[in-house]
């Protein structure tokens, strides 16, 4: 099986530690993974901002670029989401969109596809997780992240309160409505406090931005890490270098 | 391919400072939302009572087996009424006539405000009983009726609160649960006659000086005016559903009784209109069924009821609505307010920045429905959601309310496309398009933009964006991009590997 990695644009510019901590866990399971150097953007920010025309370009190029693959991962759950549930809409237009392979998030990749909950993970660290509201799958309900964070040795896995909320990013909303949005994420950060966490994980380093910018601001004692980072950490090395 | 003027930088404009205009016109969604988040002891009792509802539909919803089921056939019914419109508002039109209900057609609020107002004076009356209904304050009736020098009587408590308070029709007013205890007291001592001085801000006890005062009112008055749920084709008769029962009250006392809705109201059969009782009560109230459920077959010829009955059926955009892409989706909402208390921008902001009596998330999409997407207000709503899609889960007819948000989304890209000067969002919008179109071009894009984030940070943090992504730094930080993106590493990675 021929497996892609696709790198979202806010993770290769601002958390490259996410990609290649992917990376490392996905060879460190054994699987091979290729990286399509043509690849660019799947077309989502443009998509929720309302411009449609733009983002089918870019996804029949996202199509064309892996279409060599026959699964693609990604560390972006709303990435993810946009290939399979927007894509399909775009292909009754444009048949070249139609050519993009399935598109897995991360978490469902390794507990649907390579079946593995325990993945080998040491991180002995007090961690909560920040459900992606824009996943493929209804974020409200999937259990597949916190199966595989209960299964990494030394770490504790605390409950957030109202635990299908969302951060308060939303794309474009963040900054055409930034009041809004910061007065979601300051009520996430006390959701966040009181949980215990040291840690807050997610996955998509698109809400992981805005609650790890809330956080910086605010000098917060919480750390905001990606999911792969923390599953691709071990007894013998900690997670490719890279806090945020 | 031409290069744009922009190549280096595709945010180049973006960071123009003042390069936001602003449009002429209403107030945009975000520059209402701004004054209501100062409004700290709304958004605490919204939130409050977002938390006990979402609890009681939560637990409504678990008491229902199939409730997946259940909202799978509410879809569908609310899919067969809209998809074959047309005909079953002339079968709902010929049934309800040959009761003796007289059906009126209104394309405009200035018709329905026409033929109301004709209506009541016709009969002589000085007064006349409103019920809450959306579909009355979007078309303005009250006002008319007060106009042509007849008394319009709220007859919902919350609306009674409104209107005495002499609120906007934009008004908070959906649930008095929702009002301000301590402002609703007030404003039911200054206006109730015969309100007790020592009246508590206790919400029973307030709902009890109110009611005295309504019942009175919903006696005395030969002109009821009501909304409705909804419209049954096949028989021609109006369903209405409340907690309170004062429409009931009302409309059973009354010699007239006026039903004003919109076309959209209409199910197709008796059988629709029972799965679509039981989702809707579970999601408004998350009881089986709400306490009130009325239908009204036409004139009661043995005098227990009203005597005439008028039903006006309002277009006002709704079949402008169901023209545009995902706008039937959109119309199925039979206005339940469930996905309201489940968004977290609606909690935050409450119903005001929406700007029109359909607030929260399905209002953000129904208004520019309705309205259009001319206007700044309305240009503003379908971006006024994180698109995290509770709402969609929570809908008891499946309407997927980011998606029709994205299509409006696109829509009002779209109109803008055709202004002679483009907005500096589009102009970075295309060049970031142009952009990522070629690796090497993005690859050389992300390095400039990497250098210039890198000198604007201090100790791995940006703390101040220019222009219009300085919204972002207004209240969070950035961290400094790393020197080598993921894209350069590998890169090197692999040229170190040989491979
Ligand atoms: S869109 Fe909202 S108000 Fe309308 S039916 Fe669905 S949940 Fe209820």
């Amino acid at each position: 099986m021929r497996i892609g990695l696709f790198v979202a644009c806010v993770t290769d510019s601002l958390f490259p530690a996410t990609a290649r901590a992917t990376l490392h866990l996905l060879e460190r399971l054994g699987h091979q993974v290729l990286f399509p150097q043509g690849q660019t953007c799947c077309g989502q920010v443009h998509h929720t901002s309302g411009y449609r025309r733009e983002a089918m370009t870019l996804a029949a190029r996202f199509a064309d670029v892996f279409s060599g693959c026959d699964l693609v991962v990604t560390p972006s759950a709303s990435c993810a989401a946009m290939v399979r549930r927007a894509y399909p809409r775009f292909a009754t237009r444009d048949p070249a969109v139609a050519r993009a392979p399935r598109v897995l998030e991360l978490t469902e990749f390794l507990v649907d596809v390579a079946d593995t909950v325990d993945v080998g993970a040491y991180f002995p660290y007090r961690v909560t997780y920040q459900p992606t509201c824009q996943a493929p799958r209804s974020p409200r309900g999937d259990e597949r992240p916190l199966r595989l964070l209960r299964a990494v040795r030394g770490l504790e896995l605390v409950e957030l309160p109202r635990a299908g909320e969302c951060c308060g990013f939303g794309g474009a909303f963040a900054w055409k409505n930034a009041d809004t949005s910061v007065a979601i994420v300051a009520d996430r950060l006390r959701d966040i406090g009181q949980s215990g966490a040291e840690v807050v994980c997610a996955s998509d380093d698109a809400c992981l931005t805005q609650i790890s910018g809330a956080l910086s601001r605010l000098r917060g004692a919480v750390r905001a890490l990606h999911i792969a980072e923390v599953l691709a950490a071990t007894e013998a090395g900690p997670a490719p270098a890279g806090g945020r | 391919m031409p290069r744009p003027t922009h190549q280096r930088l595709p945010w180049a404009q973006l960071l123009r400072r003042g390069a936001e205009r602003r449009p002429p016109g209403p107030p945009r969604f975000a520059d209402v939302a701004r004054e209501t988040l100062e409004d700290t002891r709304s958004r605490r009792l919204r939130a409050e009572a977002g938390a006990r509802l979402r609890a009681r539909r939560a637990r409504g919803r678990a008491e229902e087996p199939a409730w997946e089921a259940m909202r799978a056939e509410a879809g569908e019914a609310r899919e067969r009424a809209l998809a074959d419109l047309e005909h079953h508002l002339l079968s709902f039109e010929k049934a309800a006539e040959t009761r003796g209900t007289r059906v009126h057609w209104a394309r405009d609020p200035a018709e329905v405000r026409g033929i109301v107002t004709d209506l009541v004076v016709g009969t002589g009356a000085r007064d006349a009983v409103l019920t809450s209904s959306a579909t009355l304050r979007e078309t303005g009736v009250a006002r008319a009726l007060a106009g042509a020098g007849v008394r319009p009587h709220e007859s919902a408590l919350a609306d009674l609160i409104a209107a005495l308070a002499d609120d906007p029709p934009t008004a908070e007013s959906r649930a008095s649960g929702r009002h301000d205890r301590a402002r609703a007291r007030e404003t039911l001592l200054r206006h109730l006659p015969g309100a007790p001085s020592d009246l508590p801000d206790d919400p029973v006890v307030l709902v009890e000086a109110a009611r005295d005062h309504l019942r009175d009112r919903l006696l005395e008055t030969a002109v009821a005016i009501t909304g409705a749920n909804f419209l049954v084709a096949e028989t021609g008769s109006v369903v209405l559903m409340e907690t309170e029962g004062n429409a009931r009250m009302a409309a059973t006392s009354a010699d007239t009784l006026i039903v004003v809705a919109g076309i959209d109201k209409i199910v197709a059969s008796r059988s629709d209109l029972g799965v679509l009782l039981r989702t809707w009560s579970r999601s408004a109230t998350g009881d089986p069924l709400v306490p009130v459920v009325t239908e009204w077959g036409g004139p009661d010829r043995d005098g227990d009821g009203p005597r005439d009955v008028h039903v006006v059926l309002v277009d006002a955009g709704r079949s402008r609505a169901l023209a545009a892409p995902a706008g039937r989706d959109a119309l199925r909402c039979v206005h339940c307010t469930a996905c309201l208390d489940v968004c977290p921008v609606f909690e935050r902001v409450g119903a005001r920045p929406y700007g029109s009596v359909r607030p929260g998330p399905i209002g953000a999409a129904l208004t520019p429905l309705l309205e259009g997407t001319a206007t700044a207000r309305t240009a503003s709503l379908p971006f006024a959601s994180t698109l995290c899609g509770a709402c969609a889960d929570v809908c008891p007819v499946g309407v997927d309310v980011p998606e029709v948000l994205l299509e409006l989304r696109a829509r009002v890209v779209d109109e803008r496309r055709a202004n002679p000067v483009p907005t500096p969002e589009s102009v970075a919008m295309r060049s970031a398009e142009w952009v990522l179109g070629d690796e090497r071009r993005y690859a050389a894009a992300q390095a400039t933009a990497i250098r210039w984030a890198r000198l604007l940070a201090r100790a791995g943090r940006i703390r101040r964006l220019p222009g219009l992504l300085g919204r972002w730094t207004e209240a969070r930080d950035l961290p400094a991009p790393p020197t080598e993106p993921f894209r350069a590493w590998w890169r090197r990675r692999r040229a170190a590997d040989g491979r």
